[in-house]
Protein backbone atom coordinates (compact mmCIF):
# COMPACT_ATOMS: atom_id res chain seq x y z
CA UNK A 1 0.00 0.00 0.00
CA UNK A 2 1.47 3.58 -0.87
CA UNK A 3 1.82 6.15 1.58
CA UNK A 4 0.05 8.79 -0.59
CA UNK A 5 -2.42 11.14 0.44
CA UNK A 6 -5.50 10.56 -2.48
CA UNK A 7 -7.31 13.86 -1.45
CA UNK A 8 -10.93 12.91 -3.06
CA UNK A 9 -11.48 10.11 -1.07
CA UNK A 10 -10.04 12.09 1.91
CA UNK A 11 -12.10 14.70 1.46
CA UNK A 12 -15.34 12.29 1.25
CA UNK A 13 -14.12 10.74 4.42
CA UNK A 14 -13.49 13.90 6.41
CA UNK A 15 -17.13 15.19 5.31
CA UNK A 16 -18.90 12.04 6.48
CA UNK A 17 -17.02 12.06 9.79
CA UNK A 18 -17.75 15.55 10.78
CA UNK A 19 -21.43 14.55 10.09
CA UNK A 20 -21.43 11.79 12.06
CA UNK A 21 -19.77 14.12 14.72
CA UNK A 22 -22.46 16.88 14.42
CA UNK A 23 -24.76 14.37 15.17
CA UNK A 24 -23.31 12.55 18.29
CA UNK A 25 -23.57 15.74 20.20
CA UNK A 26 -26.46 16.95 19.10
CA UNK A 27 -28.37 13.10 19.93
CA UNK A 28 -28.07 14.30 23.76
CA UNK A 29 -31.75 16.56 22.60
CA UNK A 30 -32.89 13.43 20.19
CA UNK A 31 -35.78 11.89 22.17
CA UNK A 32 -34.51 14.02 24.62
CA UNK A 33 -34.64 13.11 28.37
CA UNK A 34 -32.70 14.26 31.48
CA UNK A 35 -29.24 12.44 30.21
CA UNK A 36 -27.47 13.70 33.23
CA UNK A 37 -30.14 12.63 35.64
CA UNK A 38 -30.50 8.91 35.22
CA UNK A 39 -28.12 5.66 34.36
CA UNK A 40 -31.21 4.66 32.33
CA UNK A 41 -31.06 7.73 29.89
CA UNK A 42 -27.69 8.03 29.56
CA UNK A 43 -26.54 4.63 29.33
CA UNK A 44 -29.96 3.05 28.27
CA UNK A 45 -31.03 5.92 25.71
CA UNK A 46 -33.80 6.44 28.33
CA UNK A 47 -35.61 2.95 27.63
CA UNK A 48 -37.60 3.68 24.69
CA UNK A 49 -36.21 2.71 21.65
CA UNK A 50 -38.93 1.22 19.39
CA UNK A 51 -38.34 -1.49 16.47
CA UNK A 52 -36.52 0.31 13.87
CA UNK A 53 -34.23 2.15 16.38
CA UNK A 54 -33.27 -0.81 17.69
CA UNK A 55 -32.80 -2.92 14.72
CA UNK A 56 -30.34 -0.16 13.18
CA UNK A 57 -28.30 0.10 16.80
CA UNK A 58 -28.15 -3.68 17.19
CA UNK A 59 -27.31 -3.97 13.91
CA UNK A 60 -24.72 -1.20 14.36
CA UNK A 61 -23.14 -2.76 16.74
CA UNK A 62 -23.25 -6.61 16.58
CA UNK A 63 -21.93 -6.23 12.95
CA UNK A 64 -18.69 -4.15 13.42
CA UNK A 65 -16.41 -2.56 11.32
CA UNK A 66 -14.06 -5.13 12.55
CA UNK A 67 -16.38 -7.59 10.95
CA UNK A 68 -16.29 -5.99 7.63
CA UNK A 69 -12.73 -5.85 7.16
CA UNK A 70 -12.07 -9.30 9.19
CA UNK A 71 -14.23 -11.85 8.01
CA UNK A 72 -13.37 -11.15 3.96
CA UNK A 73 -9.83 -11.30 4.85
CA UNK A 74 -10.31 -14.84 6.55
CA UNK A 75 -12.44 -15.77 3.94
CA UNK A 76 -9.71 -14.76 1.79
CA UNK A 77 -6.71 -16.10 3.66
CA UNK A 78 -8.58 -20.11 4.55
CA UNK A 79 -11.83 -20.02 2.44
CA UNK A 80 -15.03 -21.80 3.25
CA UNK A 81 -14.03 -22.17 6.74
CA UNK A 82 -13.65 -18.28 7.04
CA UNK A 83 -18.07 -18.50 6.53
CA UNK A 84 -18.36 -20.33 9.72
CA UNK A 85 -19.77 -16.59 10.59
CA UNK A 86 -23.48 -17.10 8.42
CA UNK A 87 -24.49 -20.03 10.17
CA UNK A 88 -23.06 -18.53 13.62
CA UNK A 89 -24.89 -14.93 13.04
CA UNK A 90 -28.29 -17.00 11.67
CA UNK A 91 -28.79 -19.22 14.35
CA UNK A 92 -28.39 -16.46 16.95
CA UNK A 93 -31.80 -15.23 15.75
CA UNK A 94 -34.07 -18.31 16.98
CA UNK A 95 -31.89 -17.74 20.21
CA UNK A 96 -32.47 -14.48 20.57
CA UNK A 97 -36.23 -14.58 20.02
CA UNK A 98 -36.50 -17.05 22.55
CA UNK A 99 -34.53 -15.33 25.43
CA UNK A 100 -34.07 -12.19 25.32
CA UNK A 101 -37.73 -11.33 25.13
CA UNK A 102 -37.77 -12.72 28.89
CA UNK A 103 -34.36 -10.96 29.73
CA UNK A 104 -35.94 -7.75 28.49
CA UNK A 105 -38.66 -8.44 30.86
CA UNK A 106 -37.31 -8.77 33.93
CA UNK A 107 -34.75 -5.87 33.75
CA UNK A 108 -37.75 -3.87 32.88
CA UNK A 109 -39.78 -4.82 35.80
CA UNK A 110 -37.01 -4.11 38.00
CA UNK A 111 -34.87 -1.64 36.69
CA UNK A 112 -31.87 -3.38 35.97
CA UNK A 113 -29.54 -2.09 33.25
CA UNK A 114 -27.16 -5.15 33.07
CA UNK A 115 -26.15 -8.83 32.88
CA UNK A 116 -24.83 -8.67 36.43
CA UNK A 117 -27.78 -6.97 37.68
CA UNK A 118 -30.10 -9.89 36.64
CA UNK A 119 -27.82 -12.31 37.74
CA UNK A 120 -27.49 -10.41 41.46
CA UNK A 121 -31.67 -10.31 41.22
CA UNK A 122 -31.85 -13.68 40.97
CA UNK A 123 -29.38 -15.51 42.67
CA UNK A 124 -28.55 -12.70 45.03
CA UNK A 125 -25.12 -13.33 44.98
CA UNK A 126 -22.09 -10.56 44.89
CA UNK A 127 -19.73 -13.15 44.48
CA UNK A 128 -21.86 -14.13 41.09
CA UNK A 129 -22.62 -10.65 40.03
CA UNK A 130 -18.84 -9.30 40.47
CA UNK A 131 -17.62 -12.26 38.01
CA UNK A 132 -20.51 -11.60 35.76
CA UNK A 133 -19.48 -7.95 35.91
CA UNK A 134 -15.65 -8.14 35.30
CA UNK A 135 -15.74 -11.00 32.75
CA UNK A 136 -17.89 -8.49 30.67
CA UNK A 137 -15.68 -5.37 31.27
CA UNK A 138 -12.68 -7.69 30.41
CA UNK A 139 -14.23 -9.33 27.34
CA UNK A 140 -14.88 -6.15 25.85
CA UNK A 141 -11.82 -4.26 25.87
CA UNK A 142 -10.32 -6.12 23.32
CA UNK A 143 -13.30 -5.74 21.00
CA UNK A 144 -13.12 -2.22 21.37
CA UNK A 145 -9.62 -2.05 20.19
CA UNK A 146 -10.17 -4.05 17.65
CA UNK A 147 -12.48 -1.23 16.39
CA UNK A 148 -9.57 0.92 16.63
CA UNK A 149 -7.96 -1.73 14.40
CA UNK A 150 -10.62 -1.46 11.73
CA UNK A 151 -10.33 1.78 11.38
CA UNK A 152 -7.10 2.12 11.41
CA UNK A 153 -6.65 0.03 8.74
CA UNK A 154 -8.71 2.35 6.54
CA UNK A 155 -7.35 5.25 7.45
CA UNK A 156 -4.04 3.59 6.71
CA UNK A 157 -5.43 2.92 3.17
CA UNK A 158 -6.25 6.60 2.61
CA UNK A 159 -2.79 7.42 2.71
CA UNK A 160 -2.65 9.15 6.58
CA UNK A 161 0.24 8.47 8.55
CA UNK A 162 1.22 8.03 12.14
CA UNK A 163 -1.23 7.38 14.74
CA UNK A 164 -2.86 11.11 15.02
CA UNK A 165 -5.99 10.54 13.00
CA UNK A 166 -6.83 7.72 15.18
CA UNK A 167 -6.08 9.19 18.73
CA UNK A 168 -7.90 12.47 17.23
CA UNK A 169 -10.86 10.18 15.73
CA UNK A 170 -11.48 8.20 19.14
CA UNK A 171 -10.99 11.64 21.52
CA UNK A 172 -13.85 13.03 19.42
CA UNK A 173 -15.80 10.01 19.92
CA UNK A 174 -15.08 9.96 23.56
CA UNK A 175 -16.74 13.61 23.98
CA UNK A 176 -19.72 12.96 22.46
CA UNK A 177 -20.42 9.71 23.92
CA UNK A 178 -19.97 11.27 27.52
CA UNK A 179 -22.64 14.04 26.93
CA UNK A 180 -24.90 12.27 24.50
CA UNK A 181 -24.55 8.99 26.28
CA UNK A 182 -26.11 5.77 24.07
CA UNK A 183 -28.18 8.15 22.09
CA UNK A 184 -25.34 9.23 20.28
CA UNK A 185 -24.44 5.82 18.54
CA UNK A 186 -27.94 5.10 17.76
CA UNK A 187 -28.56 8.06 15.91
CA UNK A 188 -25.15 7.32 13.98
CA UNK A 189 -25.98 3.90 13.27
CA UNK A 190 -28.67 5.16 10.83
CA UNK A 191 -25.66 6.64 9.30
CA UNK A 192 -23.58 4.56 9.16
CA UNK A 193 -25.76 1.36 8.52
CA UNK A 194 -27.42 2.79 5.05
CA UNK A 195 -23.70 3.78 4.13
CA UNK A 196 -22.63 0.52 4.50
CA UNK A 197 -25.77 -1.27 3.19
CA UNK A 198 -25.03 1.23 -0.28
CA UNK A 199 -21.34 -0.31 -0.01
CA UNK A 200 -21.87 -3.58 0.08
CA UNK A 201 -24.85 -3.66 -2.29
CA UNK A 202 -22.67 -2.07 -4.69
CA UNK A 203 -20.15 -4.16 -4.36
CA UNK A 204 -21.58 -7.04 -4.88
CA UNK A 205 -23.07 -6.12 -8.18
CA UNK A 206 -20.46 -3.92 -9.47
CA UNK A 207 -17.35 -6.07 -8.39
CA UNK A 208 -18.32 -9.47 -10.19
CA UNK A 209 -19.63 -7.91 -13.05
CA UNK A 210 -16.02 -6.37 -13.60
CA UNK A 211 -14.53 -9.91 -12.60
CA UNK A 212 -16.83 -12.00 -14.65
CA UNK A 213 -19.69 -12.97 -12.85
CA UNK A 214 -19.63 -14.69 -9.16
CA UNK A 215 -19.36 -18.09 -11.11
CA UNK A 216 -15.69 -16.76 -12.05
CA UNK A 217 -15.09 -15.36 -8.82
CA UNK A 218 -15.55 -18.76 -7.05
CA UNK A 219 -13.73 -20.51 -9.86
CA UNK A 220 -10.66 -18.06 -9.42
CA UNK A 221 -10.86 -18.47 -5.08
CA UNK A 222 -10.45 -21.97 -6.02
CA UNK A 223 -7.59 -21.84 -7.76
CA UNK A 224 -5.81 -19.84 -5.72
CA UNK A 225 -6.67 -22.13 -2.40
CA UNK A 226 -5.49 -25.04 -4.39
CA UNK A 227 -2.21 -23.52 -5.36
CA UNK A 228 -1.99 -22.21 -1.79
CA UNK A 229 -2.67 -26.11 -0.44
CA UNK A 230 -3.25 -26.75 3.37
CA UNK A 231 -6.52 -26.60 5.03
CA UNK A 232 -8.13 -23.79 2.82
CA UNK A 233 -10.09 -24.37 -0.17
CA UNK A 234 -14.07 -23.16 -1.11
CA UNK A 235 -15.59 -26.17 0.79
CA UNK A 236 -14.30 -27.81 4.04
CA UNK A 237 -12.59 -30.15 4.20
CA UNK A 238 -13.82 -33.56 6.64
CA UNK A 239 -11.96 -32.22 9.75
CA UNK A 240 -12.63 -29.12 9.95
CA UNK A 241 -16.96 -29.30 9.77
CA UNK A 242 -16.94 -30.52 13.61
CA UNK A 243 -15.06 -26.93 13.91
CA UNK A 244 -17.09 -24.99 11.97
CA UNK A 245 -20.44 -25.97 13.73
CA UNK A 246 -19.16 -25.50 16.74
CA UNK A 247 -17.51 -22.08 16.55
CA UNK A 248 -20.76 -21.35 14.65
CA UNK A 249 -22.62 -22.53 17.82
CA UNK A 250 -20.35 -20.97 20.52
CA UNK A 251 -20.67 -17.75 19.25
CA UNK A 252 -24.19 -17.57 19.02
CA UNK A 253 -24.53 -18.14 22.23
CA UNK A 254 -22.21 -15.54 23.04
CA UNK A 255 -23.01 -12.83 21.00
CA UNK A 256 -25.76 -11.93 23.10
CA UNK A 257 -24.47 -12.57 26.35
CA UNK A 258 -21.74 -9.18 26.05
CA UNK A 259 -22.35 -5.86 27.14
CA UNK A 260 -22.88 -4.20 24.32
CA UNK A 261 -25.26 -6.55 22.91
CA UNK A 262 -27.13 -6.84 26.47
CA UNK A 263 -27.39 -2.63 25.89
CA UNK A 264 -29.05 -2.85 22.74
CA UNK A 265 -31.47 -5.35 24.07
CA UNK A 266 -32.44 -3.04 27.30
CA UNK A 267 -32.51 0.12 25.61
CA UNK A 268 -35.41 -1.36 23.81
CA UNK A 269 -39.09 -0.16 24.51
CA UNK A 270 -40.62 -3.70 24.96
CA UNK A 271 -40.43 -7.66 24.72
CA UNK A 272 -41.72 -7.11 21.23
CA UNK A 273 -39.39 -4.71 20.02
CA UNK A 274 -36.90 -7.45 20.13
CA UNK A 275 -39.03 -10.07 19.25
CA UNK A 276 -39.43 -7.72 15.92
CA UNK A 277 -36.00 -7.69 15.32
CA UNK A 278 -35.14 -11.23 15.47
CA UNK A 279 -37.32 -11.36 12.35
CA UNK A 280 -35.91 -8.39 10.56
CA UNK A 281 -31.82 -8.59 11.66
CA UNK A 282 -31.15 -11.41 9.47
CA UNK A 283 -30.85 -8.73 7.25
CA UNK A 284 -27.68 -7.64 8.03
CA UNK A 285 -26.61 -11.63 8.19
CA UNK A 286 -27.52 -11.35 4.17
CA UNK A 287 -25.24 -8.57 3.92
CA UNK A 288 -22.49 -9.97 5.91
CA UNK A 289 -22.27 -13.59 3.77
CA UNK A 290 -22.11 -10.81 0.59
CA UNK A 291 -19.33 -9.05 2.61
CA UNK A 292 -17.61 -12.06 3.09
CA UNK A 293 -17.57 -12.70 -0.76
CA UNK A 294 -15.24 -9.91 -1.01
CA UNK A 295 -12.60 -12.48 -0.31
CA UNK A 296 -12.75 -14.29 -2.63
CA UNK A 297 -13.66 -11.48 -4.63
CA UNK A 298 -9.80 -10.36 -4.24
CA UNK A 299 -8.85 -13.38 -5.35
CA UNK A 300 -10.60 -13.10 -8.82
CA UNK A 301 -9.38 -9.66 -8.52
CA UNK A 302 -5.68 -10.67 -8.47
CA UNK A 303 -4.66 -9.11 -5.07
CA UNK A 304 -1.46 -9.84 -3.39
CA UNK A 305 -1.57 -8.51 0.47
CA UNK A 306 1.06 -8.85 2.72
CA UNK A 307 -1.76 -8.71 6.14
CA UNK A 308 -4.91 -10.12 4.96
CA UNK A 309 -6.76 -7.47 6.76
CA UNK A 310 -5.95 -4.95 4.20
CA UNK A 311 -8.00 -7.23 1.85
CA UNK A 312 -10.90 -5.35 1.76
CA UNK A 313 -9.50 -1.46 1.39
CA UNK A 314 -6.88 -2.68 -1.56
CA UNK A 315 -9.86 -4.49 -3.03
CA UNK A 316 -12.06 -1.15 -3.05
CA UNK A 317 -8.94 0.86 -3.69
CA UNK A 318 -8.41 -1.10 -7.42
CA UNK A 319 -12.07 -1.24 -8.19
CA UNK A 320 -14.00 1.48 -7.01
CA UNK A 321 -13.62 4.91 -8.64
CA UNK A 322 -11.80 7.04 -5.92
CA UNK A 323 -14.56 9.08 -4.56
CA UNK A 324 -16.47 5.74 -4.05
CA UNK A 325 -13.27 4.13 -2.22
CA UNK A 326 -13.47 7.49 0.22
CA UNK A 327 -17.77 6.60 0.42
CA UNK A 328 -16.78 2.88 1.60
CA UNK A 329 -13.88 4.03 4.05
CA UNK A 330 -16.35 6.53 5.65
CA UNK A 331 -18.31 3.45 6.07
CA UNK A 332 -16.31 1.24 7.25
CA UNK A 333 -14.53 4.18 10.20
CA UNK A 334 -18.18 5.33 11.04
CA UNK A 335 -19.27 1.61 11.36
CA UNK A 336 -16.07 1.52 13.83
CA UNK A 337 -17.77 4.22 16.15
CA UNK A 338 -21.34 2.56 16.96
CA UNK A 339 -19.83 -0.54 18.28
CA UNK A 340 -16.83 1.19 19.88
CA UNK A 341 -19.31 3.81 21.67
CA UNK A 342 -21.67 1.12 22.58
CA UNK A 343 -19.20 -1.29 24.00
CA UNK A 344 -17.69 1.71 26.27
CA UNK A 345 -21.49 2.41 27.56
CA UNK A 346 -21.95 -1.58 28.14
CA UNK A 347 -18.84 -1.81 30.33
CA UNK A 348 -19.18 1.91 31.94
CA UNK A 349 -22.82 0.48 32.84
CA UNK A 350 -21.68 -2.79 34.73
CA UNK A 351 -18.46 -1.19 36.12
CA UNK A 352 -20.73 1.80 37.54
CA UNK A 353 -23.97 -0.57 38.83
CA UNK A 354 -21.92 -3.68 39.62
CA UNK A 355 -18.30 -2.61 40.93
CA UNK A 356 -18.59 0.99 42.04
CA UNK A 357 -22.36 1.20 43.18
CA UNK A 358 -21.89 -2.23 45.73
CA UNK A 359 -18.42 -2.22 46.70
CA UNK A 360 -17.49 1.94 47.06
CA UNK A 361 -20.72 3.81 47.68
CA UNK A 362 -23.73 1.72 47.94
CA UNK A 363 -26.30 4.98 48.23
CA UNK A 364 -24.97 6.58 45.07
CA UNK A 365 -28.01 8.66 43.81
CA UNK A 366 -29.56 8.11 39.98
CA UNK A 367 -27.64 10.95 38.91
CA UNK A 368 -24.12 9.79 40.40
CA UNK A 369 -24.78 6.42 38.65
CA UNK A 370 -25.18 8.51 35.38
CA UNK A 371 -21.99 10.68 35.94
CA UNK A 372 -19.73 7.69 37.41
CA UNK A 373 -20.49 5.91 34.08
CA UNK A 374 -19.68 8.92 31.78
CA UNK A 375 -16.27 8.73 33.66
CA UNK A 376 -15.78 5.29 33.17
CA UNK A 377 -16.66 5.07 29.58
CA UNK A 378 -13.89 7.91 28.95
CA UNK A 379 -11.48 5.55 30.82
CA UNK A 380 -12.76 2.12 29.07
CA UNK A 381 -11.82 4.38 25.42
CA UNK A 382 -8.60 5.52 26.53
CA UNK A 383 -7.69 2.41 27.92
CA UNK A 384 -8.70 0.48 24.52
CA UNK A 385 -6.81 3.49 22.43
CA UNK A 386 -3.42 2.75 24.80
CA UNK A 387 -3.90 -0.71 23.96
CA UNK A 388 -3.77 -0.39 20.26
CA UNK A 389 -0.97 2.43 20.29
CA UNK A 390 1.16 0.26 22.65
CA UNK A 391 0.70 -3.08 22.12
CA UNK A 392 0.84 -5.44 19.01
CA UNK A 393 -2.16 -5.74 16.88
CA UNK A 394 -2.31 -9.24 17.39
CA UNK A 395 -2.41 -8.77 21.30
CA UNK A 396 -5.92 -7.77 20.65
CA UNK A 397 -6.60 -10.39 18.59
CA UNK A 398 -5.76 -12.97 21.00
CA UNK A 399 -7.44 -11.60 23.76
CA UNK A 400 -10.67 -10.55 22.05
CA UNK A 401 -10.46 -14.51 21.00
CA UNK A 402 -10.49 -15.14 24.54
CA UNK A 403 -12.72 -12.44 25.52
CA UNK A 404 -14.93 -14.89 22.99
CA UNK A 405 -14.59 -17.94 25.07
CA UNK A 406 -14.62 -15.82 28.49
CA UNK A 407 -18.13 -14.11 28.07
CA UNK A 408 -18.90 -17.58 26.70
CA UNK A 409 -18.89 -18.80 30.59
CA UNK A 410 -21.32 -16.13 31.79
CA UNK A 411 -24.35 -17.49 29.47
CA UNK A 412 -25.63 -20.18 32.56
CA UNK A 413 -25.42 -17.63 35.07
CA UNK A 414 -27.55 -15.43 32.81
CA UNK A 415 -30.12 -17.59 30.74
CA UNK A 416 -30.57 -20.85 32.91
CA UNK A 417 -32.01 -19.08 35.59
CA UNK A 418 -35.01 -17.93 32.95
CA UNK A 419 -36.02 -21.80 32.57
CA UNK A 420 -35.44 -23.37 35.72
CA UNK A 421 -33.83 -22.68 39.30
CA UNK A 422 -32.69 -25.69 40.08
CA UNK A 423 -28.89 -24.38 39.78
CA UNK A 424 -27.39 -22.85 42.46
CA UNK A 425 -25.34 -20.00 42.62
CA UNK A 426 -21.92 -21.87 44.03
CA UNK A 427 -22.60 -24.16 41.31
CA UNK A 428 -22.70 -21.18 38.48
CA UNK A 429 -19.63 -19.98 40.08
CA UNK A 430 -17.58 -23.25 40.06
CA UNK A 431 -18.62 -24.02 36.68
CA UNK A 432 -17.42 -20.44 35.64
CA UNK A 433 -14.40 -21.03 37.12
CA UNK A 434 -13.58 -24.25 35.81
CA UNK A 435 -14.53 -22.99 31.86
CA UNK A 436 -12.65 -19.54 32.20
CA UNK A 437 -9.21 -21.52 33.62
CA UNK A 438 -9.98 -24.65 31.52
CA UNK A 439 -10.54 -23.02 28.25
CA UNK A 440 -8.05 -20.36 28.56
CA UNK A 441 -5.18 -23.08 29.40
CA UNK A 442 -6.61 -24.98 26.41
CA UNK A 443 -6.55 -21.72 23.89
CA UNK A 444 -3.17 -20.89 25.40
CA UNK A 445 -1.37 -23.89 24.77
CA UNK A 446 -2.51 -24.85 20.88
CA UNK A 447 -0.90 -21.20 20.79
CA UNK A 448 -3.83 -19.03 21.08
CA UNK A 449 -5.98 -21.10 18.64
CA UNK A 450 -9.74 -21.45 19.27
CA UNK A 451 -9.80 -24.89 18.23
CA UNK A 452 -9.01 -28.03 20.72
CA UNK A 453 -8.22 -31.70 19.26
CA UNK A 454 -9.79 -34.56 21.10
CA UNK A 455 -8.95 -37.97 20.19
CA UNK A 456 -11.73 -40.62 20.52
CA UNK A 457 -11.92 -43.91 19.73
CA UNK A 458 -9.45 -43.82 17.01
CA UNK A 459 -10.60 -40.66 15.43
CA UNK A 460 -9.75 -36.90 16.16
CA UNK A 461 -12.43 -34.64 16.59
CA UNK A 462 -11.31 -30.45 16.36
CA UNK A 463 -13.63 -28.31 17.96
CA UNK A 464 -13.89 -24.43 19.38
CA UNK A 465 -12.38 -24.38 22.87
CA UNK A 466 -15.44 -22.04 23.79
CA UNK A 467 -18.35 -24.66 23.92
CA UNK A 468 -15.79 -27.39 25.33
CA UNK A 469 -15.18 -25.21 28.48
CA UNK A 470 -19.44 -24.15 28.37
CA UNK A 471 -19.95 -27.87 27.74
CA UNK A 472 -17.49 -28.32 31.30
CA UNK A 473 -18.82 -25.47 33.19
CA UNK A 474 -22.09 -26.55 33.09
CA UNK A 475 -21.15 -30.01 34.08
CA UNK A 476 -19.34 -28.80 36.87
CA UNK A 477 -22.50 -26.41 38.16
CA UNK A 478 -24.64 -29.55 37.87
CA UNK A 479 -22.19 -31.15 40.19
CA UNK A 480 -21.16 -28.65 42.76
CA UNK A 481 -25.28 -27.97 42.96
CA UNK A 482 -26.09 -31.46 43.54
CA UNK A 483 -23.16 -31.35 46.52
CA UNK A 484 -24.75 -28.07 47.48
CA UNK A 485 -28.22 -29.22 47.89
CA UNK A 486 -27.06 -32.75 49.86
CA UNK A 487 -24.60 -30.39 52.17
CA UNK A 488 -26.46 -27.14 52.90
CA UNK A 489 -30.53 -27.73 51.59
CA UNK A 490 -31.57 -24.46 50.22
CA UNK A 491 -33.02 -22.60 53.20
CA UNK A 492 -33.32 -19.03 51.40
CA UNK A 493 -34.13 -20.12 47.88
CA UNK A 494 -37.59 -18.69 48.08
CA UNK A 495 -36.38 -15.28 49.20
CA UNK A 496 -33.90 -15.49 46.27
CA UNK A 497 -36.54 -16.13 43.88
CA UNK A 498 -38.73 -13.38 45.19
CA UNK A 499 -35.92 -10.81 44.49
CA UNK B 1 -44.93 -23.98 16.95
CA UNK B 2 -41.92 -23.80 19.08
CA UNK B 3 -39.68 -26.37 17.51
CA UNK B 4 -39.57 -24.56 14.40
CA UNK B 5 -36.80 -22.44 16.10
CA UNK B 6 -35.08 -25.46 15.97
CA UNK B 7 -34.62 -25.73 12.42
CA UNK B 8 -32.58 -23.48 11.45
CA UNK B 9 -29.84 -25.15 14.07
CA UNK B 10 -30.56 -28.61 12.66
CA UNK B 11 -30.01 -26.83 9.17
CA UNK B 12 -27.41 -25.49 9.49
CA UNK B 13 -24.86 -27.07 12.32
CA UNK B 14 -25.13 -30.45 10.19
CA UNK B 15 -22.16 -29.44 7.74
CA UNK B 16 -21.93 -32.85 6.07
CA UNK B 17 -25.41 -32.41 4.55
CA UNK B 18 -24.27 -29.00 2.88
CA UNK B 19 -20.29 -29.18 2.07
CA UNK B 20 -20.97 -29.60 -1.47
CA UNK B 21 -20.20 -27.72 -4.94
CA UNK B 22 -23.64 -28.95 -6.58
CA UNK B 23 -25.93 -27.77 -7.76
CA UNK B 24 -24.84 -24.57 -7.50
CA UNK B 25 -26.58 -21.29 -8.14
CA UNK B 26 -25.88 -18.54 -10.02
CA UNK B 27 -22.47 -19.07 -10.00
CA UNK B 28 -22.61 -19.84 -6.53
CA UNK B 29 -21.54 -23.58 -5.13
CA UNK B 30 -24.44 -24.96 -2.72
CA UNK B 31 -22.32 -24.79 0.43
CA UNK B 32 -22.93 -20.67 -0.16
CA UNK B 33 -26.01 -20.46 -0.99
CA UNK B 34 -27.94 -23.54 1.18
CA UNK B 35 -26.79 -21.59 3.55
CA UNK B 36 -27.72 -18.05 2.55
CA UNK B 37 -31.10 -19.56 1.79
CA UNK B 38 -31.14 -20.05 5.56
CA UNK B 39 -31.52 -16.14 6.36
CA UNK B 40 -35.04 -15.69 4.67
CA UNK B 41 -35.77 -19.18 5.87
CA UNK B 42 -34.96 -18.11 9.68
CA UNK B 43 -36.50 -14.95 9.28
CA UNK B 44 -40.18 -17.10 8.29
CA UNK B 45 -39.85 -19.35 10.53
CA UNK B 46 -39.32 -17.11 13.48
CA UNK B 47 -42.34 -15.18 12.10
CA UNK B 48 -44.63 -18.12 11.97
CA UNK B 49 -43.76 -18.75 15.76
CA UNK B 50 -44.10 -14.83 16.35
CA UNK B 51 -47.52 -14.84 14.70
CA UNK B 52 -48.88 -17.83 16.59
CA UNK B 53 -47.63 -17.04 19.93
CA UNK B 54 -51.11 -16.07 22.36
CA UNK B 55 -52.04 -12.14 22.71
CA UNK B 56 -52.24 -11.62 26.48
CA UNK B 57 -48.17 -12.76 26.25
CA UNK B 58 -47.50 -10.05 23.74
CA UNK B 59 -46.36 -6.76 25.19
Amino acid sequence: MTGQIDWIPLSVFIFFFALVTVMGFLASRWKSGPVNEHLDEWGLGGRQFGTWITWFLVGGDFYTAYTVIAVPALVYAVGAFGFFALPYTIIVYPFVFAVMPMLWTIAHRNGYVTAADVVRGTYNSRTLELVVALTGIVATMPYIALQLVGMGTVIKALGLTGELPIVAAFIILALYTYSSGLRAPALIAFVKDIMIYIVVLVAVVIVPAKLGGYGAVFAAADKAFIAKGGATGILLKDSQMLAYATLALGSAFAAFMYPHTLTGVFASKSADTIRKNAILLPAYTLLLGLIALLGYMAHAANIKVDSPNDVVPVLFKTLFPSWFAGFSFSAIAIGALVPAAVMSIGAANLFTRNVWKIYLHPEISHAGEASVAKITSLIVKVGALAFTLFLPVQFALDLQLLGGLWILQTFPSLVFSLFTRWFRAEGLLAGWAVGILWGSWTAWSNGLKPLASLSLGGGTYTFYVGLGALILNIAVAAIVTVVMAWIAPATDRSVAVRS
Amino acid sequence: MWVLLLLPFVGLLWVPFYNFAEPSLFGFPFFYWYQLAWVPITSILIWLVYRSRPHDEAQ
